[in-house]
């Protein structure tokens, strides 16, 4: 099953690399990873989308606990919880297919936010189904160039991740 | 004011070590100029950096304290790494402190740069590039305490050669505690899961307790002799383990898993209750196939790490916490416990396991004049009454002496379990001997492995360490041997050598010792004796033994505890 696991983690060198180096050694699987600071300048936040059964998903939790410089750390998809994932998609757009991208954006709600005569650039967020729907939604428009953040993540209502 | 190079080995001094083990090179140098100009740590030059790890490793697994490692950068560091897996895998309390190039030079590829934090990420508990020489006595602290606290484990410092300048001095103060908020080792297991699994205990009919490692990193061993002894159950330790459980009790089954005894294996695999006690459940003990462990029990387990519990076997009551303190309270929960064990039921489990010891499954056949390995390290054991600190390297020889070598204390059977490192024997001993001037130290040892790491003969010879080194020579890589016999139709493709070993006693004599061979079994035990007398000196026991013999019982590929070799002609 597809998790998201968010994580408070000291703001050092060397921990976000000892965070991915645990995925690569024990053979679990990343699908996408954002980090960023916090409010707090000591603590990076950092949230990753990952797949396995509940053996693994398990495994995976108690080893990044383990890591020295994770703090705290929430299995985002055990409860409510918001994801958003941001993506600016570069099309070329020529004739008829311009009129339709921009059709297309809006009933995504997403927004064109540099247009030139022959390619506009869309940016959206949303869940990552979402914006997988988008792509598929283009059909044989010609994608120039995708790139996504990654997943984020909050938990619903009054449960929080932080010290 | 103290120079980062003063401050390390202050800090150093501060946190208790008195004793360290290294190899100098340019980015160290600063710290080892400061390591001359004081006399309160002691430093041992060895011959390999390889081999100052497998000494500071052998010092921490004789006497609980941490082991610790200093060298320089680059290859200095590198040849650091198969020792601090070593310690990682077993769990071993470690602080590896590496020089490095200086810290506007750090990504230039600057001579003898290695990225060491990175290289080592994978086998390390943490580690720490040190920024500047303010952050020394911090990170020492915390450093030590990360290493030496809930799972123990390899910890490695990384220091860029200006932050050591003794030019550049900073204000020195220990701390005298560490916080870390990331950071909270379990300091107690919980009591209701504690009181399910007495429950349990308490209702067995065909209980085992299969007890690890940890319980000798935990200090458990006190509390585990008692439970056992208390509930009356049957007892097996892993490799790991041997020694936390006297191996002389009857309550002892002997050793479990690839190599394990027959009553050990058939008692776990035929049990209902298992109690895993600092063991991880790891695939030299359940075999591949962990459908068909122990199909019947069910699992108690303590281990102070939560990732070690349902790993790999679905524990049915876990218990995470230290090993000591949980055993403590299992003891006193029993003691206040109306219920008793079932006495009845306890009565036929061990006429079960009796009929399974009957079939002697370590019996050892003579051939005549031919010494069998086994007996080599039976005589081990005569001449040195069992009370031996024995350390061991890796392969058939490490096997017999676990077998035959029967541990009564713990922290006595010194060997690479989880990384199976070969090398691993001599250094060791180094440090065991180096922790207990006075105490009888034998290095077990094939005429394979012990060339891994033959040059720190020398070492011993500048410390003058009295060390035994017993090598079981079967002029083979006999383990590696032994699979090729049994699942490659005998193709024994690069694992003999015989036309090119060396002369084991001239090498001994070269390095300054004394070398001695034996050949015939009956000047086995006395020459065995005459080479313990020589107290104050080194003596390399060169044993010529049967090159054929395979260490038996050995687990069948992919089957269940149950199914075992017991001969080269015998299956269960
Ligand atoms: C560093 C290392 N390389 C390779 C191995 C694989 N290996 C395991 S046992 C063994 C043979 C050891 O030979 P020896 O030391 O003579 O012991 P014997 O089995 O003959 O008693 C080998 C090569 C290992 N464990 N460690
Ligand atoms: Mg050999």
């Amino acid at each position: 099953m597809r998790r998201i696991i968010s994580m408070l983690m000291e703001n050092e060198p060397g921990a976000l690399s000892r965070v991915v180096g645990l995925f690569s050694q024990r053979n679990y699987n990343i699908n996408s990873l954002t980090v960023a600071p916090t409010d707090d300048v000591t603590l990076s936040r950092l949230t990753v989308t990952t797949i396995g059964d509940d053996r693994k998903i398990e495994q995976i939790i108690k080893h990044l606990n383990k890591l020295v410089d994770v703090v705290k750390l929430v299995d985002l998809t055990d409860g409510s919880h918001l994801e958003r994932e941001l993506m600016l998609i570069k099309v070329k757009v020529s004739g008829a297919q311009r009129a339709e991208v921009m059709r297309l954006a809006d009933v995504f709600r997403g927004e064109i936010v540099d247009v030139t005569p022959t390619t506009y650039v869309v940016q959206l967020t949303g869940t990552s189904d979402k914006l997988d729907a988008f792509i598929a939604a283009l059909g044989d428009t010609s994608i120039l160039e995708v790139a996504r953040t990654g997943v984020s993540g909050i938990s619903r209502a009054d449960k929080v991740l932080n010290l | 004011m103290l120079s980062g190079g003063d401050m390390l080995i202050r800090a150093l001094h501060d946190e208790g070590v008195d004793l360290i083990f290294g190899y100098p090179g340019g980015t160290a140098l600063h710290i080892y100029d400061a390591i001359f100009r004081q006399d309160k740590v002691e430093h041992i030059l060895v011959r390999h950096e390889q081999g100052a790890t497998h000494a500071a490793d052998g010092y921490a697994r004789a006497t609980g304290r941490p082991g610790v490692v200093l060298v320089t950068s680059g290859p200095g560091a590198t040849n650091t790494i198969t020792g601090i897996a070593t310690a990682y895998m077993d769990s071993i309390p470690m602080v590896v402190i590496s020089g490095q190039v200086t810290r506007d030079a750090i990504g230039s590829d600057a001579f003898q740069e290695t990225d060491m934090v990175g290289v080592s990420r994978p086998v390390v508990k943490h580690s720490f590039l040190v920024q500047s020489a303010a952050d020394i006595p911090n990170i020492i602290k915390k450093a030590f305490y990360i290493a030496t606290t809930g799972r123990p484990g390899p910890v490695v410092i990384d220091f860029p050669k200006d932050v050591t300048d003794p030019a550049e001095k900073f204000p020195y103060e220990y701390p005298e505690t560490v916080k870390l908020r990331s950071y909270s080792p379990p300091q107690k297991g919980h009591t209701g899961q504690i009181k399910k699994a007495v429950e349990i205990l308490m209702s067995a009919k065909k209980p085992i307790i299969y007890a690890g490692g940890g319980v000798v990193q935990g200090e458990g061993s006190e509390e585990l002799t008692k439970l056992t002894q208390t509930l009356g159950f049957p007892i097996t330790n892993t490799l790991m383990g041997l020694g936390i459980y006297p191996a002389t009790d009857k309550q002892f089954l002997g050793m479990l898993g690839m190599h394990g005894t027959y009553e050990a294996n058939m008692a776990m695999h035929e049990a209902d209750v298992i109690l895993a006690v600092g063991a991880r459940f790891d695939d030299r003990v359940t075999n591949s196939d962990v459908s068909k462990f122990c199909p019947n029990a069910t699992i108690l387990h303590i281990d102070i790490d939560p990732a070690s519990i349902s790993k790999t076997v679905t524990a049915h009551v876990p218990i995470v916490g230290p090993v000591k303190s949980v055993l403590k309270e299992m003891n006193s929960q029993i003691k206040a416990s109306s219920n008793k064990v079932d006495a009845e039921a306890l009565k036929l489990w061990w006429e079960n396991i009796e009929h399974w010891r009957q079939r002697d499954c370590l019996a050892v056949e003579s051939a005549g004049e031919l010494i069998k390995p086994q007996q080599a390290i039976q005589a081990l054991y005569e001449v040195t009454k069992g009370d031996a600190y024995v350390t061991s390297d890796v392969g058939q020889h490490q096997m017999f002496a676990a077998q035959y070598y029967h541990f009564d204390k713990p922290r006595r059977w010194i060997n690479s379990g989880g990384l199976g490192t070969m090398g691993f024997g001599l250094p060791a001993a180094m440090g065991v001997q180096l922790a207990f001037p006075e105490a009888t130290v034998a290095c077990v040892t094939g005429e394979g492995s012990i060339q891994m790491c033959i040059q720190e003969l020398a070492t011993c010879k500048q410390c003058q360490l009295p060390i035994k080194i017993v090598n079981l020579n079967n002029e083979a890589l006999g383990m590696v041997k032994q699979w090729q016999d049994m699942q490659y139709s005998g193709r024994h493709s690069h694992s003999t050598y015989a036309d090119s070993l060396p002369d084991f006693v001239k090498l001994a004599e070269a390095y300054g010792h004394v070398g001695i061979r034996i050949e015939k079994l009956s000047e086995l035990k006395e020459k065995l004796a005459e080479a313990f007398a020589m107290k104050d000196k080194l003596v390399f026991i060169d044993i010529v033994v049967d090159q054929n013999e395979h260490v038996y019982p050995m687990a069948v590929k992919g089957g269940a505890m149950s199914e075992m070799f017991l001969s080269k002609t015998e299956r269960t």
